[in-house]
């Protein structure tokens, strides 16, 4: 049994969701749902730390799904990077759940609960597929899982606010653009290669890399994509899809869709196209990075002026994609690596935030910041998370977010990019602004006398402050994210698909 | 035994868990237990660097114990102690956390080996100090704090910013002597400069402290600048050129000083100007110096202390600490006075008391190693302390024209702390070889020379007697009663003219630009507004074509520098 589960592990961390989704539709009970959801995260989540835990040196799995041989069967292909964000899609679908189970209960009808969790199901396999594919083309068949079913989850924010369905609806025709640039940029490297595996198609774009079809497929990948990621400009389905959408939709997408699609990025541009090649070094030197350091800026001060708490959560995640892209732009290892270091303490950070707005948002109705004056003193320990998760976005020192911080500024300073390390820090110093004026209200205003606001319930806090509390510790104890962000930057940098030896798997079962 | 205690941990804890003990006496007597206890681990443990940790494979030291960091750290513990003693009457939650936050910061901040470990502390004292201010709960004092806390902060970040380029150029994060040969060092040099209140970036000090509560101002007085005396003196003794910032400190100050009729103003004033003496000690660099500067540091803050305790007392029963508004006040708080004139004879310096011993070993450092001119300013700004904090404070609070106001004494427990304190003072006073016995070197000094103590006489008799004689004579109206106090005729003619001018010049220009930058800062937050407001342009909710459009210009962007070529 352990050996069928070892040798069969990535699929299953895949196919274990996946069927639950119908699964939780068929019982049509949602507390069914509810637990059959949970197990089958679960089931992923330590299913993600066992291949996370067989890689971590370097090792490369390599999964032929059916016992078909690649190219022409399709591969599931686990290092150290996409293991890394495996954990981290897992992690937090883990702990969205309990979390979702109370919180929708006032945001969702009741009868439109076991759809939710089929939903969420179907947009965990998604990312899920989306991280821990060898395929180009499985990429875009996962990512229009998750893409779909999104869209049904942000909607569901309804019934709160109908303004989630015109959300929903512009998410859905950006989303929509975006993924067929994606295929079309698919379409372009096969028709100039005639492969759509990621490790063949690293070995031949090399020799046509002056190919104007390579050359123009990459740059709708990286656009296409860059959409998904929310690359200012491209970010302004963002704000109103967090901020309308349920709370643990909030939550969940916050933490995991953008990241996933940025790791599809840094796929594509490192081990499918070589950061060798010219033109890429150029599109991303001239066209993202500029991007990067005008998200850093521009939707800080958006955030600032911001007086709905998740809407300025949202402006948030834009500056601090920002930071990602500027880290791979820098196109070295520790670059990278920051950025990676990046994408799990901000998960970490803005789950943790989005899941306190959540619990004030269920105690009192609304995100919006005025209504929230004085509740430092009603809900201390919600308010107190919001207080820690803000100092960790800042990038206080003892808090994750300094750890990636100074790993970018130590990436920039390794290329003597002085200008760009000090406008790391300065960006910093506007989120000092924005966190500082939900810490005035929630702690300085007077609250409004009338209305006696209960803490949140534990079901709430407990995984919020679980994850307050993974903040601080990877705070201190850097060296577990960086040292797998090291290992994986290291191996794309090399470009293809590096690594120490390759493990095949699943060839037995046929 | 105890070398798993940190003390700085000890204050946090006590900070953590005081909300939890019952407010009351049982709370307040509890907190005086905490720097009691923070002092075990620092008078147990051997010296050394222990609680070491280990962050992205740099080993961060928490807990360096050295005879510099030991003098600095005691004190802040015995400050800390008598604040609260001072402060044990007050029941408001939100003071006493973050006094304890604050002190406990401070002390971090001290024993830290390492330049992280540094700002981690250094942003805790800005951080827990503001609500020392803020605890007035007015409009006037949320502003106040609101600057002071910018202020601090940006200290923070710009050592942050020096730690992160001081390390890329020198790989090492260690705190020790600093060499200014890197950029880096400059910035943690600025960061210094701006907690110590150096000319020109001080007037966070004047600004804040006095829009304290009356309790918070003592405990501010003691260890924000101190600490940045001791970060100076640990990474950059013997910088040649903090020598004339370090006498211009003790200069301008005392013109303010003068004219200022809000006592505690005033006293921070000369709290500036007894800074610009350590700093003078850290420039001059030698182990004299810097013993000098530790011993200050050590008496000066137990005689400002003293100060601000009994304005502060003052304060307290009357309602205001305004010079014009007081007088008299010997008649019904007796104790205060004395204690008052103690402070105020420690801070002038008079032999037998704690600033005598200390001022004079800096005095004699720049002596010795030929800085004369120097020493010219420091015997100059000596006089002039004498006469705005020895003189004009206890004067004003107590003597003077009767006010007519009839307070009641001070508290016990403000009477219990001001006496130790004022024991504190004296005893230093008459036994400096205790305080001697425990500074960074081992250095014989002996301050009761006959040629000091005479020196020093004739500076204060002079002194008095000119304020004396004014007084007598009437010639100064009241609301200048104490300008001319320097020990040279001469002065008193030309300096009201010239100090006049240059004041009023020097408060126009300050004025204007802080109008400006006020106005200019309301401007950008206006346009900024328009742009990224809920309603401005950048953050509107546009059509989804428009987004369209946007993918299209982008697409076109990336298509055109990959298929051109850019180098």
């Amino acid at each position: 049994m352990l050996s069928f589960v070892s040798a069969h592990s990535p699929l299953l961390a895949i196919v274990i969701p996946l069927i639950s989704a119908p699964l939780c539709m068929l019982f049509g009970n949602r507390t069914v749902a509810f637990t059959i959801s949970t197990l089958a995260v679960a089931a992923s989540f330590a299913l993600s730390i066992y291949l996370l835990w067989w890689v971590k040196d370097g090792t490369v799995l390599s999964y032929h799904i059916g016992g078909w041989a690649p190219p022409l069967g399709i591969e599931y292909r686990v290092d150290t990077a996409n293991a890394f964000v495996l954990l981290i899609v897992s992690a937090m679908g883990l702990l969205t759940l309990p979390y979702a189970r109370t919180s929708i209960t006032d945001e969702i009808d009741e009868n439109h609960h076991t759809l939710f969790y089929a939903c969420y199901m179907l947009c965990f396999t998604g990312l899920m597929g989306v991280t821990i594919t060898g395929d180009a083309f499985n990429v875009f068949v996962f990512l229009e899982i998750s893409s779909l079913s999104t869209y049904v989850l942000v909607a569901l924010g309804a019934k709160k606010d109908k303004r989630a369905l015109s959300a929903a609806y512009d998410y859905l025709v950006l989303g929509t653009i975006g993924a067929t640039f994606f295929v079309i940029g698919l379409g372009f490297i096969y028709m100039a290669t005639g492969t759509l595996n990621m490790v063949d198609l690293s070995q031949r774009l090399p020799a046509i890399s002056d190919s104007r079809t390579v050359r123009a497929g990459f740059a709708l990948i990286v656009i296409g994509m860059g959409l998904k990621v929310a690359v200012y400009p491209l970010h302004r389905w963002l704000p109103g899809a967090y901020t309308y959408s349920p709370s643990a939709v909030s939550v969940f997408l916050a933490s995991t869709a953008t990241k996933v699609a940025l790791y599809v990025i840094i796929r594509f541009m490192f081990s499918v196209y070589s950061a060798r090649f010219g033109f890429e070094a150029v599109t991303f030197q001239y066209v993202i990075l500029p991007l990067a350091l005008v998200a850093m800026f521009g939707a800080s001060f958006v955030a600032v002026y911001q007086i709905n708490l998740k809407r300025m959560l949202a402006y948030s995640s834009v500056s601090q994609i920002g930071y990602m892209l500027l880290g791979l732009s820098l196109l070295n290892v520790e670059g990278v690596s920051g950025a990676f270091v990046h994408m799990f303490n901000h998960a970490m950070t803005k789950g943790a935030l989005f899941m306190a707005v959540g619990a004030i948002v269920f105690r009192t109705g609304s995100a919006m910041l005025p209504n929230m004056a004085g509740l430092g003193k009603q809900m201390p320990w919600t308010s107190a998370a919001i207080v820690i998760g803000g100092l960790s976005l800042i990038g206080v020192p003892s808090s994750a977010g300094f750890v990636s911080k100074w790993v970018l500024m130590s990436a920039a300073f390794e290329r003597d990019w002085w200008l760009i390390a000090f406008l790391i820090v300065g960006s910093s110093l506007i989120a000092v602004v924005y966190v500082w004026r939900v810490i005035e209200v929630l702690y300085l205003q007077q609250p409004n006398k009338d209305v006696v606001v209960k803490e949140a319930p534990l079901s709430l806090l407990v995984p919020t402050w679980i994850l307050i509390i993974t903040t601080l510790w990877f705070g201190l104890h850097a060296d577990f994210a960086i040292g797998f962000a090291t290992t994986a930057a290291e191996n794309l940098i090399q470009g293809g698909f590096g690594g120490k030896e390759v493990i095949i798997l699943g060839v037995e079962s046929r | 035994m105890f070398e798993w205690l940190h003390p700085a941990l000890v204050y946090l804890a006590g900070a953590f868990l005081l909300p939890f003990v019952p407010n009351g006496k049982a709370r307040a007597s509890l907190i005086l237990l905490v720097p009691l206890i923070g002092l075990i681990p620092l008078l147990t443990m051997p010296y050394g660097e222990t609680l070491q940790f280990t962050l992205f494979g740099e080993t961060l030291t928490t807990f360096r114990l050295d005879r510099l960091s030991f003098v600095f750290s005691l004190i802040f513990s015995l400050a800390a102690f008598l604040s609260l003693l001072y402060a044990w009457h007050v029941r408001d939650t939100m003071q006493q956390v973050a006094a304890l936050a604050y002190a406990g910061s401070a002390i971090g901040a001290a024993l830290a080996g390492d330049l992280i470990t540094l700002f981690v502390w250094w942003e805790g004292t800005a951080i827990a100090s503001v609500f020392l201010i803020w605890a007035r709960r007015t409009e006037g004092s949320y502003n106040t704090g609101m600057r002071y806390l910018i202020i601090q902060i940006a200290s923070g970040v710009v050592l942050l910013a020096g730690a992160a380029i001081h390390y890329r150029e020198t790989g090492s994060l260690a705190f020790d002597k600093l060499s200014l040969e890197g950029v880096g060092a400059w910035f943690i040099l600025l960061s210094f400069g701006i907690k110590c209140a150096f000319p020109l970036l001080h007037n966070w000090l004047q600004d804040s402290y006095p829009a304290a509560t009356v309790t918070g101002t003592v405990i501010l007085s003691a260890f924000t600048t101190k600490l940045a005396v001791y970060a100076l003196a640990r990474g950059f003794a013997g910088t040649d050129f903090l020598i004339p910032i370090g006498a211009a400190m003790t200069l301008f100050p005392i013109f303010y000083a003068v004219i200022e009729n809000d006592l505690r103003r005033v006293l921070t004033y000369s709290l500036n100007n007894q800074l610009g003496f350590m700093v003078v000690g850290i420039g001059v660099g030698s182990e004299l110096a810097i013993n000098g500067t530790a011993a200050h540091a050590f008496s000066h803050i137990l005689y400002k202390a003293l100060l601000f305790m009994s304005v502060g007392a003052v304060l307290y029963r009357t309602g205001t600490a305004k010079g014009s508004e007081l007088g008299g006040l010997y008649k019904t708080m007796p104790w205060t006075m004395v204690f008052c004139v103690i402070g105020a004879a420690s801070i002038s310096a008079f032999p037998l008391f704690s600033g005598f011993i200390s001022k004079s070993m800096i005095l004699s450092a720049a002596a010795k190693d030929g800085h004369y001119i120097t020493w010219l300013i420091l015997l100059f700004a000596s006089a002039g302390v004498f006469h705005h904090s020895g003189i004009k404070i206890p004067y004003f609070a107590f003597f003077a024209h009767d006010s007519g106001k009839r307070p009641a004494e001070a508290p016990w427990n403000m009477l219990l702390a001001m006496g130790l304190t004022a024991f504190l003072c004296i005893a230093i006073g008459v036994w400096p070889n205790a305080l001697y016995s425990i500074l960074p070197f081992d250095v014989k000094y002996n301050p009761y020379t006959s040629t000091h103590v005479i020196t020093q006489f004739q500076l204060l008799f002079f002194s008095a007697i000119a304020f004396g004689t004014l007084m007598r004579t009437g010639i100064y109206p009241p609301e200048l009663k104490s300008v001319n106090l320097d020990t040279d005729w001469t002065y008193r003619k030309m300096l009201p003219a010239v100090l006049g001018f240059v004041i009023l010049f020097v408060s126009a220009v300050w004025s204007e630009l802080a109008r400006g930058a006020t106005n200019s800062a309301l401007a950008i937050r206006d346009t900024l507004a328009k742009f990224y407001g809920p309603e401005g342009r950048v953050a509107q909710v546009q059509p989804t074509g428009y987004m369209v459009l946007w993918l299209a210009i982008l697409l076109g962007a990336a298509l055109f520098v990959n298929l051109v070529g850019l180098p």
